[in-house]
């Protein structure tokens, strides 16, 4: 119960940060119809980008309230993150909107490649690793010298996903730029037509996507404090396959498909194997995408002749 | 002449705050990653450099590059829209059309001789192996998936999965049971066939991108089992000492019994790298002529009815399950045969060698190459897999760069720039334009434009 208890806490944690990045996939499939293939990139990039930060603040201009170096952080990886984003989307996407449909597929797949080994090449292909940003935590309860505990770092991951979330769904429902997001979902012409710049707010959910893809990064980061040039790849499957349980093109979804994946990676590996945890995270996209392709909250894809 | 001249000036205005705004990007855009460089000193703490030259540097080339497109090649780009099209294509277009494909084999079949003329017996190993060998295995991986991907328009990211079986099959069997190549070869290639319709199975309903993800994660389970089945496969250590394939018998060593004594030669490794590189020849022509031949016959065309359209397929009664099999099984067959091919020449595998990367490399060639076109492929490959061996000793560089550059290092960058480079300016591949395999009075060519992509 008690292990049980843990991987819980630990699951809801590794799941915030593959609920942020699965948003990205979502809502760039469901204005453009694409898997973005880089976004596993792009999250890499955004923690390289708030490790530099970190470093900056701390060793150059020796800051010592966390809290404050910790938003500075945010804000400079989420700013730097939506600009790499804003270009790779213009470079490499958006010459092949309306073209053949495996052409972005594979446009972004070079993009991932070249985006990892960018980093590596200018970062170098050492694990960086930081001192822990925070540390201490709550012991809930102790049982059989086996404490429950909840770390403060752990707390914050889950405040910060929460309020960014509530601030992200305001930007979605609520304004204007999200109303136009909406529209260009279901029809970008007709959108066009009814004076919807499209493009323009086809950048900017690569933009948004890019900045939640920043925050997963920066508490990536936080959490395990260590990064590396191919940290990419598996965490932006992982989050691709929380879109896809989720229903792709939901945000909800998203959410909570990446709270499952986080939930069902951390209580395999408490329990079956940490091995093949890997294994857990693939095979329940295999099996979703097989028994039930339309997600849990995603609409049907009906095929029209 | 007033007006144009304005035009031009206000042109050049509108350059210049091009290249600026350029300028100002690229700088936000390297900023983090390039102007500061994080390294560990000696208490291994990480510590942070500065490198605002190189930062400099690489924002002054993006905005001159940036200024020369729009003062030199957009001008160029839109006088060349603007220019007829040549309706009938050149008579040297027809006959290169018509002797490259005997040319090509020709040159390759040859390719050895030539290089042992150019560079001499010790030379040579470097160029038929890193250049020969290697670019074949791609070419019939690509080949193989191109079956797949391009005649039955079901989008495989998990290919390596396949290559994989073959590698390990042909290593673990050779190893136990001590059978030969020869044996091997056709049984790496059952298995394989066999695997491929074990995968296949699940993903019967599945199209596009959602097919693609599956295989990528079927991919990658393979490779996290071969990594953690330790007992069976050795882990990430791997298998080492795998027999070589012999020449029908006859070992190529240094030996009474070796290949060069038995044919009174004097012993040189150069023996077992020609007999490779005719043996990947071979199996990749066997490859593409299979190809060609299964074209021809009910089921390829099947497989090419079905790319174009499940629906109208499955409406006109064929059997879409069995010919997605077929499709998963033919694929899946040829990666077994490279695989084992694989596994014989490099003599030690690891799960290293079976990553995504992989994958995503023998699609982007047959994607790159324009697909179900079998001489795009090729062409892509000799691009893409030459192209990133011979970043491997471009030396000169080193004396423009100083002699820590290490081109090697720029590789993978390049190759993914490639990538997307090469989508952009032809997103339908190199050769976009392939010739019907069954018509109605006369051949004519059909642009790659008017083809739907596969569904699956």
């Amino acid at each position: 119960m008690e292990v049980f208890l843990q991987q819980l806490i630990n699951g809801i944690t590794l799941g915030s940060i593959y609920g942020l990045i699965a948003i990205g996939y979502t809502m760039v499939f469901g204005i453009i119809g694409m898997v973005n293939f880089a976004h596993g990139d792009v999250f890499m990039v955004s923690a390289f980008i708030a490790l530099i930060a970190f470093l900056i603040l701390v060793s150059w201009l020796s800051i010592s309230s966390i809290a404050l170096a910790l938003f500075i952080v945010l804000l400079v990886a989420m700013l730097f993150t939506a600009l790499v984003n804003w270009v790779i989307e213009r470079v490499a996407y958006r010459p092949l909107r309306g073209s053949f449909r495996l052409a972005p597929l594979i446009s972004a797949i070079g993009m991932s490649i070249f985006l990892s080994n960018f980093v590596q090449v200018a970062q170098g292909p050492r694990n960086k690793s930081i001192p822990p940003m925070v540390q201490g935590e709550f012991v809930l309860l102790t049982k059989n010298e086996f404490a429950v505990t909840l770390s403060y770092k752990q707390l914050i991951i889950w405040a910060v996903t929460a309020v960014l979330l509530a601030a992200f769904w305001y930007l979605v429902a609520q304004t204007k730029l999200g109303r136009a997001q909406r529209a260009c979902e279901q029809d970008q012409k007709m959108a066009a037509l009814v004076g919807v710049d499209v493009d323009r707010t086809i950048s900017m959910t690569f933009v948004i996507a890019a900045a939640l893809a920043a925050i997963a990064g920066t508490m990536y980061l936080m959490n395990y404090g260590v990064v590396s040039f191919s940290d990419g790849f598996v965490p932006g499957v992982k989050a691709f396959t929380a879109a896809v349980l989720g229903g792709i093109g939901s945000l909800p979804g998203a959410v909570i498909g990446g709270l499952l994946i986080g939930l069902i990676e951390t209580i395999w590996s408490g329990y079956v194997s940490i091995d093949y945890k890997d294994v857990a995270a693939f095979s329940v996209l295999a099996i979703t995408l097989i028994f039930l392709p339309q997600g849990l909250f995603g609409r049907p894809d009906v095929e029209k002749v | 002449m007033a007006p144009e001249a304005r035009s031009q000036r206000v042109d050049a205005a509108r350059a210049l705050r091009e290249a600026g705004v350029t300028a100002l990007i690229a700088f936000g855009l390297f900023l983090p990653l390039i102007g500061f460089q994080t390294v560990t000193d000696i208490h291994n703490e990480l510590i942070l450099q500065t490198r605002w030259q190189l930062l400099f540097a690489i924002t002054a080339v993006v905005c001159i590059g940036r200024l020369a497109f729009s003062l030199g090649i957009e001008p160029w780009l839109a006088q060349r829209t603007l220019r007829p099209a040549n309706a009938t294509s050149a008579p040297w277009r027809s006959f290169v059309g018509r002797w490259f494909v005997p040319f090509a084999i020709g040159f390759v079949i040859a390719y050895p001789p030539i290089v042992i003329a150019l560079n001499g017996f010790s030379g040579a190993v470097k160029w038929i192996d890193n250049f020969g060998i290697q670019i074949l295995i791609y070419v019939m991986l690509g080949w193989g998936l191109n079956i797949v991907v391009g005649l039955a328009g079901l989008l495989d990211l998990g290919y390596v999965a396949f290559y994989a079986v073959g590698s390990y099959s042909y290593a673990l069997l050779a190893k136990t049971l001590g059978l030969s190549f020869w044996i091997l070869l056709p049984l790496a290639g059952v298995l394989a066939s066999f695997w491929g319709i074990l995968l296949g199975f699940p993903v019967l309903r599945l199209r596009g991108d959602y097919l693609a993800i599956v295989t990528l994660a079927f991919g990658e389970i393979i490779r996290i089992v071969l990594i953690n089945f330790v007992d069976l496969t050795n882990g990430y250590a791997g298998i080492s000492s795998i027999p070589r394939p012999t020449f029908f018998g006859i070992p190529f060593n240094a030996n009474e019994d070796g290949f060069a004594a038995v044919f009174g030669l004097e012993f040189s490794p150069l023996y077992r790298t020609i007999f490779l590189y005719y043996l990947i020849l071979a199996l990749a022509l066997l490859t593409a002529l299979a190809t060609v031949r299964l074209r021809r016959l009910p089921v390829g065309r099947a497989w090419e009815a079905l790319r174009e359209d499940e629906t109208a397929c499955r409406s006109l009664g064929i059997n879409t399950t069995n010919t997605k099999l077929t499709a998963f099984a033919m694929g899946a067959m040829f990666a077994g045969f490279a695989g084992s091919f694989f596994a014989s020449r490099q003599g030690f595998i690891s799960p290293e060698s079976f990553t995504f990367l992989e994958s995503a490399t023998i699609l982007s060639i047959v994607v790159l190459g324009g697909m179900g076109s079998q001489v795009g492929v090729a062409i892509a490959a000799i691009v893409m897999i030459g192209g990133t061996e011979i970043m491997r000793d471009l030396d000169f560089l080193k004396q423009i760069f100083g002699p820590t550059f290490d081109p090697t290092q720029y590789r993978m960058l390049l190759f993914g720039f490639a990538m997307v480079l090469i989508m952009i300016w032809k997103p339908r591949g190199l050769i976009a334009t392939r010739e019907p395999s069954v018509f109605l009075k006369e051949r004519k060519t059909i642009a790659a434009d008017l083809v739907k992509e596969g569904h699956g």
